[in-house]
């Protein structure tokens, strides 16, 4: 393919990741930072299928940005949340929050970067794309045990949604 | 020229960073429960540049286990942000620290 | 030209296309279901504006091009432009997968599927799922309680039936083994009207489930509570006019085009001719690159026509009544279709 095309699709969704992360940060009102939120997701979908991920960027999309952004969205919708106040909690949260973060980062960062050679390139092609049935080859067979654990969590995470929004009659 | 996996964990790093920010900062409980999510989704980055680099099936297994789990997580926390919200008739974290109405 | 060029190039064209075929088929539908509704109705649809009312469709668009675009002073402006743009986004981008005829190539670069996509079921599971924003978005924005109230409806109306929709698609899948719609039509291409899934694949209940499913998610049909100018004033679209509202009316009339395409490819054999291997294999490269493309066609339009008959003669469902059978039937259902999916090709 041309030249440094994966790069320049790198640098642009992971702009825009960054970018909706950060306006969820800085807007005031929660249906805005929800978009925002749908931003991200959809573009980490895209970044996983340049890491040759196939079936996860679909369930990225359907499941993130299609599910659980949609029941973020209704509360929002349905709770009429206003605008943000600032309160005393959140200039504390000011001062202490950003320099232990702007730390975190800089901590992160100096790791990864560090060892960036011996970590490589992403390759692309060959024998790098997980296909579907690859995935469904060690969920169904190695994984079982963990698969059929996950559905009784749903199952319970449904008993504990219904009965809690229930109303009191 | 191809992306060196660094790049990717940078990334996650940046977006993790930003959604504890996110967290510590806001007000809102619903701004907070989505940047939990946010915090999900980068680690969810990091299992798959890791796949990638060791051709292992099981990063990618794990990220799907981590989506159905938050999936899960994101119903329940939204009852209850939805049972708070009727009782206290509030959404602003400051305002929910004491267990009397 | 380096291969790439030719690509980018060809994409272009077949986008292009793609596209202005599908808006004209939008428009034509609309004509369609005003004439099919009238006549089963024992009147005559439009008529006048050109000979069997052909011109119609031109009048249309016409007339919401250049009525005035009211704008409410109390709506949020950037959902309220934004939610339109989104419903028609994700209802001209799952024809992008579709692969409407056979599998002709021109250097290498297939003629009749914009994007060839390992995934791409998923990926018109994904854009059924993103679609859902417009709507939500478009209640919530136009600051009236009628609005929103239809709109969160319909969000949860199309967010069940899309647990269905789903299910139902994987007996096919297991059919298939694979996710690539190529392969899913070539497996139903073998022996013609016996080997599609609908017959010979033994989908059928999953066949109606996706119908059923489809004409919730499409809003359509007997499911189009939240929409219906006697119910709600209208729904969610009741503050839109002129363009943004045209928006809309598409969405749902591409919605529809597009849920008649991917039911030809799963079940119906996708291009394949139900004669399958009694008629010879033509000569000449224009009739075997024609005549698939005519059979997809002709498939399509008896799935529209289904929709515009079932939209004519059954009445509403109230909305608990909808959600009720959602939940309570389709889903169980579509779970027995896969354990016997599952069952009956397990030996393979």
């Amino acid at each position: 393919m041309a030249f440094g095309m994966y790069l320049v699709i790198f640098f642009i969704f992971g702009a825009l990741c960054i970018a909706g992360a950060l306006n969820m940060l800085l807007q005031r009102h929660p249906i805005n930072s929800a978009l925002s939120l749908i931003v991200v997701m959809t573009s980490l979908a895209v970044l996983y299928l340049l890491l040759g991920a196939e079936f996860l960027a679909a369930a990225q999309v359907i499941v993130y940005s299609g599910a659980v952004m949609v029941l973020f969205t209704f509360v929002i919708m349905l709770l009429n949340a206003g605008e943000e106040e600032r309160t005393r909690g959140s200039r504390a949260a000011y001062i202490v929050g950003f320099p232990g973060v702007a730390a975190l980062l800089g901590l992160l960062t100096y790791i990864f970067l560090s060892v960036r050679m011996p970590l490589g390139n992403a390759q692309l092609g060959g024998g790098t794309l997980v296909t579907t049935s690859d995935l469904s080859r060690v969920l169904f067979r190695d994984l079982l045990l963990p698969f059929e654990v996950t559905s009784v969590l749903i199952l319970v995470a449904i008993l504990g949604a219904v009965a809690l929004a229930r109303k009191e009659p | 020229m191809l992306v060196p996996i660094a790049y990717y964990l940078v990334l996650s790093a940046i977006l993790f960073s930003i959604g504890v920010a996110a967290f510590l900062i806001k007000r809102n409980i619903i701004t907070v429960f989505m940047s939990i999510e946010l915090m999900l989704n980068a680690v969810n980055l990091t299992f798959v540049a890791f796949a990638h680099r060791w051709h292992q099936v099981s990063g990618q297994i794990f990220v799907f286990f981590v989506m159905v789990v938050a999936a899960a997580e994101a119903a329940v926390g939204l009852a209850i942000i939805i049972a708070i919200f009727r009782t206290r008739n509030t959404l602003n974290v400051d305002q929910v620290n004491l267990m009397k109405l | 030209m380096s291969p790439l060029l030719i690509y980018v190039l060809l994409s272009i064209v077949k986008v292009a296309v793609v596209t202005v075929v599908l808006l004209m088929c939008v428009a034509y539908t609309v004509l369609l279901e005003r004439k099919v509704v009238g006549r089963i109705q024992n009147r005559f649809g439009p008529s006048r504006v050109g000979p069997f009312g052909l011109m119609q469709p031109m009048a249309d668009g016409l007339k919401l091009f250049l009525k005035e675009d009211i704008m409410p002073l109390s709506v949020y402006r950037p959902l309220y432009i934004l939610a339109p743009v989104i419903a028609l986004a994700c209802a001209l981008l799952s024809i992008a997968v579709v692969p409407f005829g056979a599998n002709i190539q021109y250097r290498g670069i297939d003629l009749f599927q914009i994007a060839d996509l390992n995934i791409g079921l998923l990926v018109i599971l994904g854009v059924t799922s993103v679609g859902v924003y417009g709507i939500a978005l478009s209640g919530w924005s136009s600051n009236n309680k009628y609005s929103l109230l239809g709109a969160l409806r319909s969000s949860a109306q199309m967010v069940s039936y899309e647990l269905a929709l789903g299910l139902s698609l994987v007996g096919v899948v297991i059919r298939a083994g694979s996710l690539r719609l190529r392969d899913i039509v070539d497996i139903q291409a073998t022996h013609g009207i016996l080997s599609w899934n609908v017959f010979g694949g033994f989908q059928i209940v999953a066949f109606f489930i996706y119908l059923i499913a489809a004409y919730a998610e499409t809003n359509r049909a007997p499911f189009d509570l939240v929409e219906a100018e006697s119910e709600l004033t209208g729904g969610y679209h009741t503050e839109y006019s002129s363009m943004k509202f045209a928006m809309f009316f598409m969405a749902e009339y591409a919605n529809m085009i597009t849920v008649g395409c991917v039911a030809t490819l799963l079940f119906f054999g996708g291009w394949s001719s139900p004669f399958g291997h009694l008629l010879p294999e033509p000569h000449s490269i224009f009739l075997r690159a024609v005549l698939p493309l005519f059979w997809f066609v002709i498939k399509v339009f008896f799935f529209v026509f289904l929709y515009i008959w079932v939209r004519g003669t059954t009445p509403r469902f109230r909305y608990d009544q909808l959600m009720g059978f959602g939940w309570k039937f389709l889903v169980p259902l579509s779970i027995a279709n896969i354990i016997v999916a599952a069952l009956i090709y397990a030996p393979r």
